[in-house]
């Protein structure tokens, strides 16, 4: 049988940096991870370290703690049994993602656990100029907090984006039922009932693994079923930057191991406050962390699937919170892109987040400058990139569509060329015909080309006239979307999850009444 | 093969856009059929009337692609395939047309005018004139204003479409204009014109009779003047 992925973009990678570049960059993070070593939280890790030849030592601090001085040895070892191949599953075959650490294929997707949900509409306005009224109409933002609902209603808008290929829940779910307890629960169903994509998260607790995975298993068909098939994967930030095991999240990863399912060990320090500012330094560190994190997932279990998970960032210098829509973003994460390229690691990397609050050219400006580049990288898998607004503290689906709309032209703008002896004989051929004909005119001839699907469209949300009318085409056209019907799970298969993954809210029983 | 289906399938192959047997037409994977020139070719050989032709195959043809552009189901390459479907047809029926007594729809004079180069847009025009089954006298572009009204007279052409992309060459259209007048020839010919820096205003303020911003906006012009005659 014929397996069948989603197609993303097969890019040809800009590389920032030369081979003896990167040769430094592993070796540095080697030093670090051998001195000044690793502070690490969690016993267990501490103790599997130093089962593999770590030298581990007590620290002094208020929680347990252990120093743990890693060998290069050690750690290239495990990082080299990672594996470089591998399938992040989804409940439409299509939609699977093959994810191949030596293919520079590029996939989209959404991120962040977002508080705010920013719904926007447009409002008439009369604008007064001499004497002359005109109405105009003008986009309105209203902030809600996130729930279960907007969780499902971001879920079954990202499914009908077409070059949205994976989803991360993007929205902290709030409801006043959700407990610590029961949200993982709720969260990854609202998110697997509304979407036939790959779907991804972390883990809020420990506990509610086994229930996750097991709607996981019923959805999937059973138990081996998923793990041919991981319609789920967990993203698990074991390392507080700078260079220390969270003890919670190291847990969470021996358990996620455990259970077969892939997961991102993913690092995310700030340039100027957790790490240094500088490119060197940065990526030196975070390199150091993620190569830690993945050597613990090797240790744990060999050939475990694992991506590299580099969410570097820089400090803005006013206010020391995160500054994404900047030239370092781009330099550091490009960086990482090729050092996980050079360990044979599929990439989880980052692109479309900045400051701007509000659907418009900041935030045009912010998500094209990572979007463009981090796509050029050749990152396997792409996440915070569709709808997130004021860093990645709100959720906009507005904003959701006009990204997907940039993805797109992205995407066409960095495929293949097709250039080879017989599209040229071809195009030859076409010369000769044109500069025969009477009028030299090759416009007949685009045709071919668009039915092949070379020839993108103009802007969806241009506007012909002296007005920008984005915001309002895209609202409509998001409107379109959300009337459209959705892929919701079979009532049977709810009623055997609310059965045997308890802790469901009881609204989620009836999904033909979510629309 | 029947007339009537001779005729049905040089419409189909209009629709697509296909002049000859390599196209591979609107819908794709019909290389290697007959197009339709060589369906036209075929019908002349088996005792077609020519008049049949041009209206059951071609007339007919167009006015559903023209309701494809409307509909946006078509876009300007696949309109201009089919016209030049029927541009092509047309070389090919013309003598039979004139031996039948059939005449065109007129003479249609049309050019770039002195020291402008550009004809992409003129040229669009042109193929389209002659789908719709104006006879088409092509001047190219660069033309001198002299040579346009020599045109004109010598033709007794009752329409001259002037094209320009400059705003520097753009005035040259006045010009023209103003030799057609010269010459006693301005009340016989409709001018039309067009080109990216023109407009309604700038036809009126030169004497023009028509602005056309784009090529389908001459053929509806040129419509509306026939269904007023």
């Amino acid at each position: 049988m014929t397996e069948s992925y989603r197609e993303g973009v097969l890019v040809k990678p800009y590389e920032r940096l030369d081979q003896e570049q990167i040769r430094w960059l592993d070796e540095a993070s080697l030093r670090v991870l051998d001195d000044p070593g690793i502070w690490c939280y969690n016993e267990r890790a501490a103790k599997l370290f130093k089962t593999h030849g770590a030298r581990v030592w007590e620290e002094e601090s208020a929680s347990p703690c252990w120093r743990v001085s890693l060998p290069a040895g050690l750690i290239r070892e495990a990082v080299s049994r990672a594996p470089s191949r591998f399938v992040l599953g989804a409940r439409k075959r299509e939609n699977r993602l093959l994810l191949d650490a030596d293919v520079p294929r590029v996939y989209f997707g959404s991120g962040s656990e977002a508080n705010i949900w920013l719904e926007a509409d447009m409002e008439e306005f009369v604008s007064v100029s001499d004497g002359n009224k005109k109405k105009v109409r003008v986009p309105r933002f209203t902030e809600m907090r996130g729930t279960t609902a907007l969780l499902s209603r971001a879920a079954r808008l990202c499914d009908k984006l077409e070059h949205l290929d994976f989803f991360i829940r993007p929205l902290n779910i709030q409801d006043p039922a959700i407990t610590p307890e029961n949200h993982d629960v709720n969260k990854f169903f609202a998110s697997l009932n509304n979407t036939t994509k790959h779907v991804q998260a972390g883990l809020t607790t420990l506990e509610s693994l086994g229930s996750v995975v097991r709607m996981a298993e019923l959805i999937a068909g059973g138990p081996e079923a998923l793990r041919e098939n991981p319609i789920i994967s967990f993203i698990a930030c074991v390392f507080k930057s700078p260079l220390q095991v969270v003890d919670d999240t190291a847990e969470k990863v021996f358990a996620i191991v455990e259970e077969g399912l892939p997961l991102v060990i993913s690092s995310s320090p700030q340039g100027g406050s957790s790490a240094p500012i500088q490119e060197a330094g940065m990526v030196a560190q975070i390199n150091a962390e993620i190569l830690a994190g993945i050597a613990l997932v090797q240790l744990i279990k060999e050939g475990a699937p694992v991506l590299y998970g580099s969410v570097p960032v820089r400090a803005r210098l006013d206010d020391l919170h995160d500054l994404y829509g900047c030239p370092e973003f781009n330099q550091y994460n490009m960086d990482c892109v090729q050092l996980a390229r050079f360990y044979k690691i599929p990439c989880y990397s980052t692109a479309g987040v900045g400051d701007a609050k509000v659907p418009g050219m900041q935030a045009v400006f912010e998500k094209l400058l990572t979007h463009l580049y981090m796509a050029m990288s050749g990152a396997q898998y792409i996440h915070y990139a569709l709808g997130l607004l004021d860093r990645t503290n709100s959720f906009c689906p507005l904003q959701a569509v006009l990204d997907n709309e940039q993805i797109g032209k992205i995407k066409h703008c960095l495929r293949e060329p097709k250039m080879a002896p017989p599209v040229l004989e071809e195009m030859l051929k076409m010369v000769k015909k044109v500069m025969a004909s009477p009028y030299r005119l090759f416009t007949r001839h685009v045709r071919k080309a668009l039915h092949a699907g070379d020839v993108s469209s103009p802007y969806r949300f241009e506007t012909k006239g002296m007005e920008d009318r984005v915001l309002e085409k895209a609202l409509d056209y998001l409107a379109e979307l959300e009337a459209m019907p959705s892929a919701h799970l079979e009532q049977a298969m709810v009623e055997q999850i609310f059965q045997e993954a308890p802790g469901l809210l009881p609204e989620f029983g009836w999904p033909a009444r979510q629309g | 093969m029947q007339e009537k289906e001779i005729l049905e399938r040089i419409a189909f192959n209009v629709i697509q856009g296909r002049v000859e047997a390599e196209d591979e037409g609107f819908d794709g994977g019909l290389e290697g059929q007959e197009g339709a020139t060589e369906l036209v070719g075929e019908a002349l050989a088996q005792g077609v009337d020519p008049k049949s032709i041009v209206l059951d195959g071609l007339t007919k043809a167009m006015e559903v692609v023209g309701e494809k552009f409307e509909k946006e189901e078509y876009l300007i390459p696949d309109m201009l395939a089919s016209a030049e479907c029927v541009g092509a047809a047309m070389d090919i029926l013309s003598p039979h047309l004139v031996q039948a007594g059939v005449e065109s729809k007129g003479k249609f004079v049309i050019a770039t005018v002195a020291g402008d180069l550009h004809d992409i847009g003129k040229n669009i025009v042109a193929i389209m004139l002659k789908g719709a089954g104006y006879e088409v006298i092509d001047l190219g572009n660069d033309v001198p204003t002299d040579r346009i009204a020599e045109t004109v007279r010598e033709n007794k052409a009752p329409f001259l479409g002037l094209s320009a992309l400059l705003t520097t060459t753009m005035r040259v259209m006045g010009e023209v204009v103003g030799r057609l007048e010269k010459e006693g020839l301005r009340d016989e010919v409709t001018v039309l014109i067009g080109g990216a820096p023109t407009s309604q205003q700038f036809a009126h303020e030169i004497g023009a009779d028509v602005y056309c911003k784009d090529a389908f906006q001459a053929i509806d012009a040129l419509k509306a003047m026939a269904s007023n005659a």
